[in-house]
């Protein structure tokens, strides 16, 4: 497969890793005093684990899985919001598949479906402005959830509606960003982090300057990298070398796809239908300011939350807490690894997950159980 | 049976035509009987076959039900399905199909044209696997009740004496083999719902495979085979690992896949193993019949692609590891919830 095949050459993987091993040994860290380096990004998370890199790689670095997985950070209150919507009756509910799933307190979208609710998987937006274009006696519900990399689609879902004067589509708008959350952790009194790697696909739309104060303000090196097992050896080694040459910079290994100045047309219909929410909640972090989007009054017809009066931007979100015995935000933060959690592996599964980082394959406890080490998941038993 | 024929009057089907009235017989008549041709109009079939009264042999009896969407799609459509399924969970377990049972949920409005091209390709794939539909049933039900079609068919097979399959047969050092490539039917339903608007045309590997099977069977020590359907490869060789008590390793590098399917799945996030194949099957064999099975099932047509992909293992009892191109190991677990809605 072209553009796919090359960047996992087990051959080129091999070279990196010498050279990421020999970086390690100038560095001096080892087992005990080890390199903490976090990757941002779910997608990173789950390609570490898919190519068994954190096994290839020297003991003196460890990967902290950061809180870059979007349905992960989503909180039980927003789940249950959209089970609410999802069971009016005029309504057809639209969502990415991996948010079906998601346990909220009573129930998750996976379940309100069975129950009788009209919710559909689709794969866009652009999908769900269809399914209203289409049924024009149902209300369309399109719910907005993702980093910077779902944003911009979901902006123009909403500049098309308004375009066709659509009265039957609306977004449950959850959409967040990924600097603030790196931010709140970076001024953590407790942080352990060496280095970054920054999650390629949302530079692909925002570019590489909102990263800029990782490295001017916190001293901090990330270098934006590619999902594929040698974009994400390569990154390490830049970073590893950063930190070896005491630099703290913005590098761009996924220059083949990420331009320094990101996508300015997405940019721009961003610009044009959000802004800032002041506050907003993530699950295991709590609220962190200006990290979510909202829609702007002037679409406000496409906002569900002012079309339905629910959610956060109606200050109707009640806080709840995680369920007994989960430690999901405690594994966000990198203070527990998954397999620490009392819960992995037997209160907690893929199957019947209790805590979101179980639910989504890009989820760190996912990851682990499912391409954990052959070793461990036997000595666990 | 001197009678005229009995003709379908109108383009759909409609609830009258469940009504066990003459529009029923219509339906039956025009449809179905024209298509597989029972012996007489019993409501039972009555069979006679020679293997039967040989000593040793036996009878194997399976059923399965099919749903779909969309009913056709490149490579096949629900009767095909419907007839190969049947067939094939017959052929893994080492029996010769020999008759069918096809019984039909119809919903009202679906297209008389529609149903005709089902019932061909039904009988199309039925003759090409050797076996015959001997008896059905059709149930018309209101519209939303059913999406289009649903078809169970049952099947009637005999084992030769001497011939046993059986996952716990499967022993430390046996090699793991599948037909040829894997996921094209998950990836062809996917391809075909239009949903993601990829430009890829995948065709299913919906076939019969009892011919593979009877003549590796023949020339081989088959401890056990499973079709890889539902759940895929996966789910097919977790099933052996449990039953057989020993551990599977697979080569990641070995398994035959399309660039295309690799393609959706890269795009979808999906995981080949995991899809559906409805034409695809591994088998277990002793280390030394290894090249002779492979020459058997090349022989073949479904087995053109035959390849080594594995081997059973006394390590880790009851699992599957995949050996990455990275060199390292990783589980291959069984399916958890469904990575696609409804395939098969």
């Amino acid at each position: 497969m072209k553009y796919a095949e090359e960047f996992r050459d087990p051959k080129a993987a091999k070279g990196l890793l010498a050279q990421i091993a020999t970086v390690i040994d100038e560095i001096g860290a080892t087992k005990e005093k080890p390199v903490h380096i976090m990757e941002i990004c779910g997608g990173h998370t789950h390609a570490i684990f898919r190519y068994g890199l954190d096994k290839l790689t020297p003991e003196g670095l460890e990967f902290i899985h950061g809180p870059g997985c979007p349905v992960c950070v989503l909180p039980m209150s927003r789940v249950d919001e959209c089970v609410e919507l999802a069971e009016r009756p005029e309504v057809i509910f639209t969502t990415f598949g991996d948010a079906m799933r998601v346990p909220g307190t009573q129930k998750s979208l996976l379940q309100a479906k069975a129950d009788g609710a009209d919710i559909r998987m689709v794969y866009s937006p652009l999908d769900a402005l269809e399914l209203a274009r289409r049924n024009p006696d149902r209300e369309v519900v399109f719910f907005g959830l993702g980093f910077e990399t779902t944003t911009p689609s979901t902006a123009l879902s909403i500049q098309q509606a308004a375009a066709e004067d659509l009265t039957n589509f609306s977004v449950f708008c959850n959409h967040i960003t990924v600097p603030p959350p790196i931010k709140v952790l970076l001024d953590d009194p407790h942080m352990i982090l060496d280095g970054f790697v920054g999650p390629g696909h949302v530079s692909m739309v925002i570019g590489v300057e909102p990263y800029r104060f990782i490295a001017r303000d916190y001293g901090k090196p990330i270098v934006v990298a590619g999902f594929e097992p040698i974009d994400l050896l390569q990154s390490v080694l830049m970073v590893l070398e950063q930190i070896r040459d005491g630099r703290a910079e913005v590098e761009n290994q996924y220059s083949r796809v990420v331009p320094d100045e990101g996508n300015p047309v997405s940019i721009a219909a961003c610009e044009d239908v959000y802004e800032a929410r002041p506050t907003f909640e993530w699950r295991g972090l709590g609220e962190i300011d200006s990290s979510g989007l909202r829609i702007r009054g002037k679409y406000a017809r496409y906002d569900a939350e002012e079309k339905f009066g629910v959610g956060y931007g109606k200050g109707l979100t009640r806080f709840i807490p995680e369920p007994e015995g989960c430690a999901c935000g405690d594994v966000m933060t990198g203070r527990l690894k998954p397999r620490q959690c009392p819960q992995f592996g037997t209160g907690c599964t893929p199957e019947m997950p209790l805590g979101a980082l179980m639910v989504s394959s890009e989820g760190a406890c996912a990851a682990y159980y499912q391409y954990g080490g052959v070793e461990e998941l036997e000595a666990a038993e | 049976m001197n009678q005229a024929i009995r003709r379908m009057k109108t383009d759909t089907v409609t609830l009258a035509h469940g009504g066990g009235g003459k529009a029923m017989r219509d339906l039956i008549e025009d449809v179905f009987v024209a298509a597989f041709e029972p012996d007489g109009m019993e409501d039972q079939a009555r069979l006679t076959h020679a293997a039967l009264a040989s000593p040793g042999s036996q009878l194997a009896f399976t059923t399965d039900g099919f749903v779909v969407s969309p009913l056709e799609f490149p490579g096949g459509d629900i009767g095909k399905i419907a007839v190969c399924g049947t067939v094939n969970d017959l052929a893994v377990g080492g029996a010769e199909p020999l008759w069918l049972s096809a019984a039909f949920v119809i919903e009202e409005g679906t297209d008389v044209a529609l149903l005709r091209r089902l019932v061909a390709s039904m009988r199309a794939a039925a003759d090409e696997a050797g076996v015959r539909i001997v008896t059905g049933d059709t149930k018309v039900v209101e519209r939303g009740s059913a999406d289009g079609v649903f078809v169970t068919t049952s099947g009637v097979g005999v084992i030769p004496a001497g011939r046993n399959l059986n996952a716990t047969r499967v022993q430390p050092g046996d090699v793991a083999i599948v037909n040829g490539v894997l996921g094209d039917h998950g990836a062809a339903i996917l391809a075909a719902r239009g949903d993601m608007a990829l430009s890829v045309e995948i065709p299913s590997d919906c076939q019969p495979l009892n011919t593979l099977m009877s003549s590796t069977c023949d020339a081989v020590d088959v401890r056990a085979a499973r079709d890889a359907t539902r759940g895929g490869l996966a789910s097919a060789l977790n099933e052996i690992a449990e039953a057989a008590g020993c551990g599977i390793e697979i080569d990641e590098n070995a398994l035959p896949l399309r660039t295309e399917v690799k393609g959706v799945c890269e795009i979808l996030g999906l995981d080949p193993l995991y899809l559906a194949n409805e034409g695809t099957l591994v088998l277990f064999v002793p280390e030394a019949e290894a090249e002779a099975a492979l020459t058997a099932m090349r022989a073949t047509d479904a087995g053109k692609g035959a390849v080594v992909i594995g081997k059973a293992t006394q390590a880790h009892p009851g699992r599957v590891i995949m050996q990455t191109l990275f060199g390292g190991g990783r589980i291959v677990d069984m399916l958890v919830g469904e990575q696609l809605p409804r395939i098969c």
